[in-house]
């Protein structure tokens, strides 16, 4: 092949390797251990994910996306834990194309689970950056929780995000991003907004 | 076997008291029969219980002593493989003061205890024994103290179903013309059989036969899925994706909408694809993984590689199986009233068993792909008809306004056709499959069959 195939057209790297490390990658890597004090990591850590709930709340979508890696994974399991996505189904796996496809669809204006669209408001507290044993690369925990408003109702999201970040400059990109939602293996209603 | 009055001491009972014909005509169904919590209280034993209900997949309780919980209408349910290999569907009720006995989702349990007061129960249902027996002057043997259970449960092709009516047709009987359309869904797999695997778990406020009403529906696809066929196309990379056969003009196509009798309807989309190997995948709308995947299957199956990318495409077939089953694509969805205005329905993926190596050790891959292409309905299309379902329940608030139309195709000539064996055939979007199943509904409803449960003895 004479360049490498875009990630925005075709899914090329979603492979077994990306699978094998996937599910290695967020598989016991919570450990006390690994657990970064530097507050200045943590305190820019924080303020990424913080400027992505921002940039969710006000729907600048096309902002968001650009939070991601090329090569990029928004994962939401089905399953506390998250199991391994060759054998199950999540709630939803998307890679860069399928990501987005899922902005695109929401900007057609015939998504009907989102007209009209949500309203939300999104805290992330907790945040713990990690070591991963490669250097440039973290994993970062924190909690959410996101009151989110449609159709004259009100309802409240909670759970804990995994991302995988890459040191880029000064700041990160996502590799991946695993949002674990308390109620992942329940019945949900309209779960059609981004987390 | 007991006869039962489930709602003894009410006033009246419900068959009586609504004048069914009223609220079902030829083209049209009133807006009680979806609002109404008295309608919705007779149907949870008219119709869940009343008629042969899908309970469970015997994928999901391979081995003796494995059990999955469910609900059957409202009533909770263990549906278990008992020591004997028996599949039981148990009232999940404890006999003495109707606690739960079981509360995991699955499992594996040669007894089941509750945990109120330690009454124990063989899986049979039978009762093993209680604390401090001395304390009772009565005899345990009596069959009254064991676990209640449905007293048909049957199976066809690995889908269990039950029922509280004696009277019941064999399961096979009951799902006839429907039977052969199964086997065709199940047989196109290695083996033929499905593995369910975990769940894609909707929601909705409205309902629950809004969902079945839509099962079949091909009026709707182009509107409340616009958004759905826009993405899958919006890369124009080779066909049309996904249901584009809807887009321009459905009734010409070569797809087709049966009712088969029983409340059981049929979408056949299958007609317009190309019947070669390789066509079905050709349509199948972006997931991840799917290019690198395709180029290993190629590379390792050569020509057979088509077959296998066919099982990863979604299989262009509706079979609808009344009151809450629906076969769709390679989904097996499953309807759960919650009450009158609240659904659940969960899209249980399914993958493929190779045990005799059909696919020449690239079952994994398969399954790798196929999980993919399964979360894009739920994700990209049922959100919004579930919101649609939402809208009509509010909509139904209108109590002056109180019709809902279903006469699309009705008396239009030439274009319904009825077989020797009473099957009905019509266009993609005629809504005769559902003018029949409110007609099945309305026998079930005005005279609700005579409801038994069974205990051990």
């Amino acid at each position: 092949m004479s360049s490498a195939p875009d990630p925005k057209r075709t899914s090329h790297y979603v492979t077994d390797a990306f699978y094998d490390a996937l599910v290695r990658d967020f598989t016991d890597w919570q450990k006390d251990d690994a657990v970064l004090g530097d507050v200045g990591l943590r305190d820019s850590a924080r303020a990424f994910l913080e400027r992505e709930a921002r940039l969710l709340d006000r729907h600048l979508f096309a902002d968001w996306l650009e939070l991601f890696a090329g090569e990029c994974l928004y994962w939401v399991p089905a399953t506390p834990g998250g199991g391994d996505p060759r054998r199950e189904v999540a709630v939803c796996l998307d890679d860069r194309r399928r990501l987005e496809d899922r902005v695109f669809r929401m900007a057609t204006g015939f998504a009907w689970s989102q007209v009209p669209e949500s309203r939300t408001v999104r805290l992330v507290t907790n945040v713990e950056p990690f070591a991963t044993g490669t250097e440039g690369i973290f994993m970062v925990r924190s909690n959410f929780l996101i009151n989110e408003f449609r159709a004259g109702e009100s309802r409240s999201l909670a759970g804990w995000c995994g991302h995988r970040l890459r040191r880029v400059g000064d700041g990160f990109e996502i590799l991946v991003k695993q949002v674990n939602l308390m109620e992942c293996d329940q019945n949900l209603r309209n779960p059609s907004n981004i987390i | 076997m007991e006869d039962l009055k489930p709602r003894a001491g009410r006033p009246t009972d419900a068959a009586a008291s609504f004048d069914w014909d009223a609220l079902v005509h030829d083209d049209r169904v009133h807006r009680t029969i979806y609002t109404d919590p008295d309608i919705f209280a007779a149907e949870m034993t008219a119709i869940f219980g009343g008629t042969w209900t899908y309970l469970a997949h015997e994928s999901q309780i391979p081995e003796n002593h494995d059990f999955v919980t469910t609900l059957l209408g409202l009533r909770p349910i263990i549906v278990v493989r008992d020591a004997a290999g028996v599949i039981r569907a148990l009232f999940n009720r404890c006999a003495h003061r109707g606690a739960t006995v079981c509360r995991a989702a699955a499992g594996s349990a040669r007894v089941f205890q509750c945990p109120y007061h330690g009454w124990t129960y063989f899986n049979t249902g039978k009762l093993s024994g209680v604390p401090w027996p001395d304390g009772y002057a009565c005899d345990f043997d009596d069959a009254k103290y064991n676990l209640a259970q449905v007293p048909r449960v049957e199976s066809y092709r690995g889908f269990i179903f039950g029922t509280l009516n004696p009277d019941a047709a064999s399961l096979v009987d009951h799902l006839g013309p429907m039977a052969p359309i199964i086997d065709q869904w199940l047989d196109r797999h290695p083996g033929g059989r499905v593995r369910l695997c975990e769940a894609n778990r909707l929601k909705y406020k409205g309902n629950w036969k809004l969902a079945y009403d839509n099962s079949a529906d091909g009026y709707h696809v182009k509107f409340s899925h616009r958004s759905l066929l826009e993405m899958e196309n919006r890369l124009k990379v080779g066909n049309q994706k996904g249901m584009s056969f809807y887009k321009d003009a459905p009734d010409d196509a070569p797809m087709y909408v049966q009712y088969l009798g029983n409340g059981n309807h049929f979408k056949d989309k299958r007609p317009n694809i190309e019947p070669r190997p390789g066509a079905l995948w050709e349509i199948e709308g972006p997931h991840p993984g799917m290019e690198h995947f395709e180029e290993r299957l190629r590379e390792r199956l050569g020509e057979a590689a088509a077959r296998a990318l066919d099982l990863c495409a979604s299989e262009p077939v509706n079979i609808n199986i009344f009151p809450n089953l629906l076969i769709l694509g390679n989904h097996i969805q499953v309807l759960q009233p919650r009450a009158v205005d609240e659904t659940d329905t969960t899209w249980y993926g399914t993958a493929v068993v190779d045990d005799a190596n059909e696919l020449d050790g690239a079952v994994d891959d398969v399954n790798t792909l196929r999980m993919r292409a399964l979360e894009s309905f739920p994700n990209f299309g049922e959100v919004d008809d579930a919101v649609n379902f939402e809208e009509i329940q509010r909509g139904l608030m209108a109590e002056e306004d109180p019709w809902v139309y279903m006469h699309r195709g009705l008396d239009v000539p030439g274009r319904v056709k009825t077989d020797e064996n009473g099957v009905i055939t019509a266009p993609a979007t005629d809504e005769v499959f559902m003018r029949e199943t409110f007609k099945h509904w309305k026998r079930l409803m005005a005279s609700p069959p005579k409801l038994t449960i069974q205990r051990e003895t």
